[in-house]
């Protein structure tokens, strides 16, 4: 089925009756939701994208495990239905502060920190058919444009061409009904990881010399800049390529960017972008480029546990890619995107990547 | 350094082998107390106290479970002069014919029981009368000694002991006519100092009311009153005397054996003054000892006497009878310890009877949680007499505080620490203590495993216990968690649908309580989170 298309004022009532008639038959309450984990996720290779199996858990009331989690489940139902009846949009935030609140007779909070609050509400979409922008919740903004384009945002048209120094700030929400593309010439889009490199970029204004927006996530991307980078090509077939650092971080921000999260697998049709092509930085690109050692950066453990990861990953299962991740662990070094400004502070914009563009020398 | 030069200092050579000679006599064994007294637990005035009135009381238990009469004791100490006691213990048991009074009392190792192999408290014949010496060094009165067999007459004796020559002194001996009363009253009066805690007059006689709870036990001390009532209306079954098993005969008693017996050949020697042993087995001993079988037990050498027991030591040999033991069993030692701590949780177990070097010997343990119970304690019983002294130094404590506690879910630092009574009653013919005060058992590797067995079959029944109580503190936890989250829930399921806050609370109480205690945790919803994803997912 697809996303969003439930009635969610419906679906939450829904979910409520549903518990107040097993409470009526006297049956242990307990609300159906996806497991979202890698045991429940896969890779289909016809969309190549990260898809949502068909695994549920339960959520019961009479197990002591699940208890808190469940009453915090209601409680973020009732929440959402109060603000889309009161028809207005709050953050994930305020969501949590709204639910919060010391449960009467104990030293217990319904909710003690965020990172409670905002899991049940994901478990909500998915279990609810439902979208976030739908519940009228919207995520923190992250992310920014510049280049030649133009769009409407609720009612303001932006050029993002004259946006300054920092850009278009790219909103939670980015749907059709509110961010609107009105015109773009634009040959392609490129997406960076690190804001300072995008900076860089900006100022020597890279994207009127390449015709291309370029856009950063400032590392992990929001929703809103996914869901952007999604509709940019959808709707306006722009090529979408990727610049992160030459690390396993960087590598998992350009696999989530390209075919979705774990997490947020059940958003993936979305979100995801398979089409979307990796600039680099590759641990292959040091000799390539003749970057000098002493800017690499020797790996901790971490990276190599992680590295190991991946390379078991579907989605990482391409030869380019298990070539490369099987290089850096040879070479035991990775390293960041300002590493290239030892060749030079314009190196960046202007050999490294007008070389890689120009010769499409992409990882898949 | 200071020996060394005063063994260089010419040594002073005065006197001659003759006046040594002279001076070297015989010593009577009251004489050798008298000067030892530590040895029989007179080591101080506190213990004095308790050591008199253990004597009269376990005296007064064997009596009276001889002749098949449920206890009644009374035991009165009052304070006439400063640290001066006088001690009166009285008994319901058959009391003691006129004749042999003066020497019961009167004489060190006179008694009974030193001669045969038979399970009782008494072993040597030194106890009452060593507390009557003890007496009488300390403030020179005489023991009184009232007693009637139920005849309707009744004896009074006042009496001292002859110590250079081990022989009583009577100062009194009167008789008048009494009703149907039987047993004994001993007074004395002695040195001593009254207190109270964990090696006190008090404490012997509520551990002997734990092991004896037949017995009803009256003590009218400085303090108060105090009655230990009986919480058993019958006696443990009674030991049978047998002879001694070849295994523990040693070369002395055999060369007195082999002097004493009426036996006219070896081969009846044996099987007519030895436990189980039969034709057969005489005959072997005899062909491995290479001594004729039809000789006469007199003939036997020195040399031959060394043999035997030699041989003996490497044969596969019947064990002991058993019915010699009288344990307490499993019902009369948890009634003793319900009765004295009134404990939340009590188990017991009889072992069967094993041998040490020939004599048999039985375990008992038992084990009280909880309740009335305020401190960890080990209570320590030979032939049901509490062992109160020496601690350290006994197979029992060795043995409780080798058991790996923690792998029965009891918390324990070497013993447990918390609220757990260990009873341990070791029954048998002859008790190896490490001294003639009787205060600790010793170390024989076999008793030792006893014991350990013993205590370990215990605490896995304590163990499952604990195990049910933890489980159902676990279930009350949860139905807790059920009821507290109940209210929040019933609100947000009423901003839902419409549908009564408290109508949804009534319902959620009706199915933890219907509900609630069935679902055990197959609890856990997998991982939530899961692996991936690194820094996570960001919004």
């Amino acid at each position: 089925m697809k996303r969003g298309q439930a009635n969610p004022v419906e679906s939450l009532n829904k979910l409520g009756k549903d518990i107040v008639k097993q409470l009526d038959e006297l049956k242990n309450p307990d609300v159906i939701l996806p497991v979202r984990t890698l045991s429940n996720i896969y890779f289909d290779d016809k969309s190549k994208i990260i898809q949502l199996g068909d695994k549920i858990s339960h959520r019961t009331y009479l197990n002591v495990a699940h208890t808190r989690k469940f009453m915090q489940t209601l409680l973020v139902a009732a929440e959402c239905k109060k603000i889309i009846e009161q028809n207005v949009t709050t953050s994930i935030r305020d969501l949590y502060y709204a639910v919060k609140h010391t449960i009467p007779g104990t030293q217990e909070n319904t909710v003690e920190e965020q990172s409670e609050s905002d899991p049940v509400l994901e478990d909500l979409e998915a279990a609810l058919n439902t979208l976030r922008e739908q519940l009228h919740l919207q995520a923190d903004r992250k992310g920014h444009v510049a280049g030649p384009i133009v769009v409407n945002d609720v009612g303001d048209d932006i050029d993002a061409t004259r946006m300054g120094s920092s850009g278009w700030a790219i909103p939670s929400n980015v749907e059709p009904e509110t961010v609107k593309f009105k015109s773009c010439s634009a040959d392609y889009v490129l997406v960076i990881e690190k804001d300072a490199v995008w900076q860089r970029l900006n100022e020597d204004k890279f994207w009127r010399k390449q015709n291309c927006l370029i856009l950063t996530s400032k590392g992990q991307p929001a929703r809103g800049a996914r869901r952007l980078i999604n509709r940019l090509h959808t709707e306006l077939k722009l090529p979408i390529y990727v610049l992160t650092d030459g690390d396993v971080w960087g590598y998992y921000i350009y696999s989530v960017i390209k075919q979705g999260s774990i997490n947020l697998s059940f958003l993936s049709d979305r979100l995801g972008m398979p089409e979307a092509k990796f600039i680099g930085l590759t641990t292959q690109d040091v000799k390539k480029f003749g970057i000098p050692g002493n800017v690499t950066i020797k790996l901790n453990q971490g990276d190599v546990k992680r590295a190991n990861e991946m390379l078991n990953y579907v989605w990482f299962k391409p030869k380019e890619w298990q070539q490369e991740i099987n290089h850096m662990l040879k070479v035991g070094y990775k390293l960041e995107l300002e590493a290239l400004s030892a060749k030079g502070i314009k190196f960046i914009s202007e050999s490294y990547l007008p070389q890689k563009i120009g010769e499409k020398d992409f990882l898949p | 350094m200071a020996e060394v030069v005063a063994a260089k200092e010419p040594v002073n050579v005065t006197k001659t082998a003759q006046q040594m000679g002279e001076e070297q006599r015989e010593i009577s064994i009251s004489q050798f107390f008298e000067k030892n007294r530590h040895l029989l637990g007179y080591d101080n005035k506190a213990k004095a106290l308790l050591t008199i009135i253990r004597e009269g009381v376990d005296n007064a238990l064997d009596a009276c479970e001889e002749a098949r009469i449920l206890p009644d004791i009374s035991v009165k100490l009052e304070e006439v002069d400063k640290e001066k006691f006088k001690i009166v213990i009285k008994d319901n048991g058959p009391g003691i014919v006129k004749k042999q009074i003066p020497n019961i009392f009167g004489k060190l190792l006179y008694g009974s029981k030193f001669h045969r192999l038979k399970q009782q408290r008494g072993q040597q014949g030194i106890g009452v009368s060593g507390a009557a010496l003890y007496a009488q060094l300390t403030t020179g009165e005489p023991l009184e000694i009232v007693t009637s067999t139920g005849d309707g007459k009744l004896h009074r004796y006042k009496q001292k002991i002859d110590v250079k020559h081990n022989q009583p002194v009577i100062l009194e001996d009167s008789a008048e006519d009494t009703e149907k009363w039987h047993g004994v009253r001993l007074t004395f009066v002695a040195e001593g100092v009254y207190r109270e805690g964990k090696q006190s007059v008090l404490e012997y006689l509520k551990q002997v009311a734990v092991a004896n709870p037949y017995a009803n036990i009256a003590f009218d001390s400085p303090s108060g009153k105090t009655e230990f009532k009986r919480g058993a209306d019958h006696l443990p079954k009674e030991p049978k005397e047998i002879q001694p098993h070849l295994m523990g005969v040693e070369v002395g008693i055999m060369s007195r054996m082999l002097h004493d017996t009426k036996a006219r050949t070896m081969a009846t020697f044996f099987t007519a003054e030895f436990s189980r042993i039969g034709t057969l087995t005489a005959n072997e001993i005899c062909k491995k000892a290479s001594i004729d079988p039809k000789i006469s037990p007199r003939k036997i050498s020195d040399q031959q006497v060394v043999e035997i027991v030699k041989v003996v030591k490497e044969m596969k040999l019947i064990r002991p009878p058993t019915d010699c033991l009288s344990p307490l069993g499993e019902k009369l030692i948890e009634s003793g310890l319900k009765k004295e701590f009134s404990p939340e949780w009590v188990a017991s177990i009889s072992r069967p009877p094993e041998v040490y070097r020939g004599f048999p010997f039985q375990v008992e343990v038992g084990i009280a949680y909880g309740g009335g119970i305020t401190e960890p304690r080990l209570l320590r019983f030979a032939n049901r007499v509490p062992l109160l002294y020496q601690q350290g130094d006994c197979a029992i404590t060795k043995g409780a505080t080798e058991i790996d506690w923690k792998r029965y879910g009891i918390e324990s630092d070497k013993f447990p620490t918390g609220p757990v009574v260990v009873f341990l009653h070791l029954a048998s013919v002859w008790v190896p203590f490490t001294s003639e005060s009787k205060e600790a058992i010793a170390n024989y590797p076999v008793i030792i495993k006893e014991i350990k067995l013993g205590i370990q079959e215990c605490a896995r029944k304590l163990s499952l216990y604990l195990s049910g109580m933890r489980r159902a503190q676990r279930q009350a936890e949860r139905l807790a968690i059920f009821e507290r989250y109940a209210p929040e829930t019933a609100k947000a399921l009423e901003e839902l649908t419409g549908t009564s806050a408290k109508k949804i609370i009534d319902q959620i109480k009706k199915i933890v309580t219907e509900k609630g205690s069935e679902i055990e945790e197959e609890e856990n919803e997998g991982d939530e989170t899961g692996p991936g994803e690194p820094g996570g997912e960001p919004e």
